[in-house]
């Protein structure tokens, strides 16, 4: 990818973790404990401490005046593509074998930018390419490091990325001419891949048992499939249709499956209780919809309906732009369904932190949790919100009366600005295939073997 | 007990018809409303509990106290708030049903050069966004073209109707997308000169279609002066006339900093209105814009910034930097199926340096100025036109609920598509069994 590196000299050098630092007399919406005025939270090593009034300020911590503002958890994206150097190993139906994990870029200027809107943690995903698709990574957004691993979350589970409906179909089906070619194939595609890894499993198994003698071959798409079979790796599954949902859950039922988070899922509000009784969560956007044909018949009231239906449900951004103000997505279920405060929250905190498996470690401002915060001045469901400061682990990532007016590093003095970019201000919101569209429109045809060797994200 | 089954079946045959067509939202209902002691925001003339009486389309009175109004639906609006409704001056609403299916997308036709083309005769009154914009306190957007560096004449439409005829608000806008430096995408993978090459043909192109815009014009003068029959079929030029001749200004569509430049130099020896549109590095010139007396029109707000390097809210701070300068701005958010977020685009606008009382101006009168329809839109006035809602707050505000809308005079139902499936889907039946 052809993109600039940037960089803030003034996060450097930079320590990953351990950071103390007291936030006082702030508003502090903990989600899941509630709503606590003129409250102070201590940070030691990076951990949350004390959450408690006028605690007096220990030696050499750092004092953040939070007075009048709102302290709550760093917003967390359960579906997101910033970090990355490219999301899509569009060369097969099914790729469980890549890891996006061996793409992060550190240098990536949206990191900052999320930072910004108070997110801290990011779940980095595969294309909807592939109706099984590689493995993600999930991040905490420690900008200003150059080392790739720094990004990663420690101790959280492993994902994966599947991907049903137009987008296998029309990479594969009409881009390659092999199936899938329609959703029956898509259900075929998973039920061969979830078979194959069974018989690789029991073959293993007779040959450690000295059943067979020889070993059979090593075999890391199967290994991995098989890990997703043992419960070992968490699914995110690219969704739309009500149909497809159920596919999936039968499917999945029938190999003994059972964690699973449908992403995007615009018609999950129609299957609410099935998802419910499975177990299945949801991450949703908050109001996209219409920009392809299988999100059509969506509403903005599908937060709602999911969250009344008792399904765990999550607003991520799947977007470079969304992703800047999650804390508005997640107002709109406001709007859209009258979700209290703390339910409209928890849809960008504590629920996809249970959707990532990190639940125990982020989401919710508790003691003994990381010290991932966002303060903000004005309620964070207010549209006239304006984040302050953002810290990962304790370490400010985000303060906004140090914000740069450049960003760049690597200033070349012939060159008074970065490039111009008319698709970054005239969004055509158009959510998956966004990027592909552009590529679509200004080539004038309609050839689906560039949209996938394309470097675009196709979500 | 066979007969129970009938009855069953029938009522869930029943049932599922009743879902199909609640599809469609219901009837709008036509009548004289008295609308009794709301807050009025009416923009132009400040901010007073008060009522407002809507008859035959128009708001026939406004006051402090309307005592009675003969044959008026009165509706209580105590501790609620009146606004006009909201004015989108970008967007391609109605013109797009699903924007990755080409079949139904109209906004784009082939040709570098086609003014004439007209989005009015392509709006289709029934798009499913349409109702859900409107149901969000937007009742007017103005849709247009695009593509092509004369890509069209957009049209100003009220969001009730069920021809364009009936929707139009009495305003079109021939665009010009000025030749753009910048990279398209991050796919553009022309070399800068190349980029610099292609504007500069582009910029030719754009000036030889003047001169002969020009001579056309003087053409068409002589004739008319003597009275001459005047027989052409030249629609392209028939839609330059109005500009060349001085009397509707050209929508150019501009961004960076370099191409606002170059679009006000190219201004500077033309005796024609213009209004920049886009603009989205219009904090880099204000200055320059200000002085031209140049209005525009810019959004959205909630897009990442142009360039890499810039500040992270460079989009969200640029409309009220430009308002700063003094130019008068109107907001637009450029969608088709959420141009519902107007009233979003326009707080954020607030947020972050706008102020809420200017950016409810570039939601309004601005808007209304800039489209030449000031004398019937962007405030609440008398004798204009009656389009205006009821909210219990601050219609930027995300969790604030539109309660009563009115286009036209009309009372238009709350309902859209997605109000209709969170209806039926809320509480599923049959839910599990």
């Amino acid at each position: 990818m052809n993109r600039y590196r940037f960089l803030l000299f003034s996060f450097l050098p930079l320590m990953v973790h351990g950071q103390n630092v007291l936030i006082k007399n702030g508003t502090v919406l903990t989600v899941t404990q509630g709503t606590r005025e003129n409250t102070d939270v201590l940070v030691t090593n990076g951990k949350i401490a004390r959450i408690d009034k006028n605690i007096a300020t220990p030696q050499g911590v750092n004092v953040i005046d939070a007075t009048g503002l709102y302290v709550m958890p760093g917003i967390i994206d359960c579906h997101s593509h910033i970090a990355l150097d490219v999301v899509n190993e569009a060369t097969s139906p099914v790729t469980a074998e890549v890891n996006v994990g061996d793409a992060l870029d550190p240098l990536d200027v949206s990191i900052y930018r999320a930072l910004a809107g108070g997110v801290t943690a990011t779940h980095a995903m595969h294309g909807s390419a592939n109706a099984i698709g590689g493995q993600c990574e999930t991040l905490k957004l420690r900008y200003g490091t150059v080392n790739p691993d720094d990004l990663r979350m420690q101790g959280a589970p492993r994902t994966i990325k599947f991907a049903l409906g137009e987008n296998p179909i029309r990479v594969h089906g009409e881009g390659n001419k092999i199936s899938p070619n329609s959703r029956m194939g898509v259900e075929q595609v998973f039920r061969n891949a979830f078979s194959e890894a069974q018989l690789y499993m029991k073959d293993w198994d007779d040959y450690k048992k000295g059943i067979t003698k020889s070993s059979p071959a090593y075999n890391l798409r199967n290994e991995t499939i098989a890990d997703i079979i043992k419960g070992n790796i968490l699914i995110h599954c690219h969704s739309y249709r009500a149909d497809e949902i159920l596919m999936l859950m039968r499917v999945l039922k029938d190999f003994g499956v059972k964690k699973i988070t449908f992403q995007h899922v615009n018609e999950g509000f129609k299957v609410a209780p099935e998802l419910a009784a499975f177990g299945a969560t949801a991450s949703v956007f908050a109001d996209w919809w219409a920009y392809k044909f299988e999100v059509y018949y969506s509403t903005a009231y599908n937060a709602a309906i999911l969250t009344k239906n008792g399904v765990v449900t999550s607003i991520n951004s799947d977007s470079e732009e969304l992703i800047r103000h999650l804390y508005h997505e997640a107002a709109k279920t406001q709007k859209y369904g009258n979700l209290t405060d703390d339910q409209a929250l928890a849809l960008i905190t504590i629920n996809p932190a249970k959707q990532l498996g990190i639940d125990k470690m982020v989401g919710s401002l508790e003691v003994g949790k990381d010290a991932d915060i966002a303060i903000f001045k004005g309620h964070p469901l207010s549209v006239y919100a304006v984040p302050q400061k953002t810290l990962v682990d304790g370490q400010v990532r985000f303060d906004i009366m140090k914000d740069p007016d450049d960003m760049r590093v690597d200033i070349n003095p012939a060159e008074k600005y970065a490039s111009f970019y008319e698709s970054n201000v005239n969004s055509e919101e158009d959510g998956c295939l966004r990027g592909i569209s552009e590529t679509l429109l200004q080539e004038g045809n309609s050839n689906y073997l560039r949209f996938k060797y394309s470097q675009n994200q196709d979500h | 007990m066979n007969k129970v089954y009938i009855i069953i079946f029938a009522f869930l045959f029943t049932f599922a018809f009743g879902n199909l067509s609640a599809q469609q939202v219901k009837k709008a209902e036509k009548g004289i409303f008295l609308l009794k002691g709301g807050t009025l925001h009416t923009i132009t003339a400040g901010t007073y509990v008060g009522d407002i009486l809507l008859k035959d389309g128009i708001i026939s009175e406004i006051g402090r106290e309307i005592a009675s109004a003969p044959n008026a639906k009165v509706i209580d609006c105590t501790g609620k708030h009146i606004y006009p409704g909201l004015i989108d001056s970008g967007t391609r609403l109605g013109l797009s049903e699903v924007s990755s299916v080409s079949v139904t997308n109209d906004f784009s036709d082939l040709g570098d050069f086609v003014p004439h083309m007209k989005a009015l005769t392509a709006v289709n009154p029934n798009a499913v966004a349409i109702p859900v914009t409107r149901v969000n306190g937007v009742t007017t957007v103005f849709t247009k073209p695009s593509g092509g560096t004369f890509p069209g004449t957009g049209a100003l439409i009220d969001l009730f109707g069920y021809s364009p005829e009936q929707m139009s608000a009495g305003s079109e806008r021939v665009i010009l997308n000025f030749p753009s430096t910048g990279k398209r995408g991050r796919f553009d993978r022309r070399s800068d000169e190349d980029i610099k090459k292609d504007a500069v043909k582009a910029q030719k192109n754009i000036n030889d279609v003047w001169d002969n815009a020009i001579q056309y014009m003087k053409m068409d003068s002589s004739a008319k002066a003597e009275n001459q029959k005047w027989m052409t079929n030249n629609p392209q030029m028939d839609a330059l006339l109005p500009i060349v001749l001085g009397k509707a200004p050209l929508f150019i569509e501009v961004n960076s900093k370099g191409d606002i430049e170059g679009a006000l130099d190219w201004l500077k020896d033309k005796k024609i209105k213009a209004v920049l549109t886009g603009v989205a590095e219009g904090w880099r010139v204000a200055d320059k814009i200000a002085k031209a007396k140049i209005a525009v029109i810019t959004g959205p707000m909630l897009s990442v910034p142009g360039r890499d390097n810039d500040r992270y809210d460079a989009a969200y701070t640029n409309a009220g930097k430009m308002s700063k300068a003094g130019i008068k701005v109107a907001i637009r958010t450029d969608g088709s199926e959420n141009t519902r977020n107007l009233p979003f685009n326009a707080g954020f606008a607030a947020a972050y340096g706008m102020g809420v009382e200017e950016a409810l101006k570039a939601v309004t009168i601005n808007a209304a100025e800039i489209f030449g329809v000031a004398d019937k839109y962007g405030s609440l006035e008398k004798n204009k036109v009656a389009n205006l809602f009821v909210s219990n707050g601050d219609p930027f505000e995300t969790k604030t609920q539109i309660e009563k809308l009115y286009i036209r005079g009309w009372n238009i139902p709350l309902e859209s598509r997605h109000t209709l499936l969170y209806d039926e889907f809320l509480e599923r039946t049959p839910g599990l069994k």
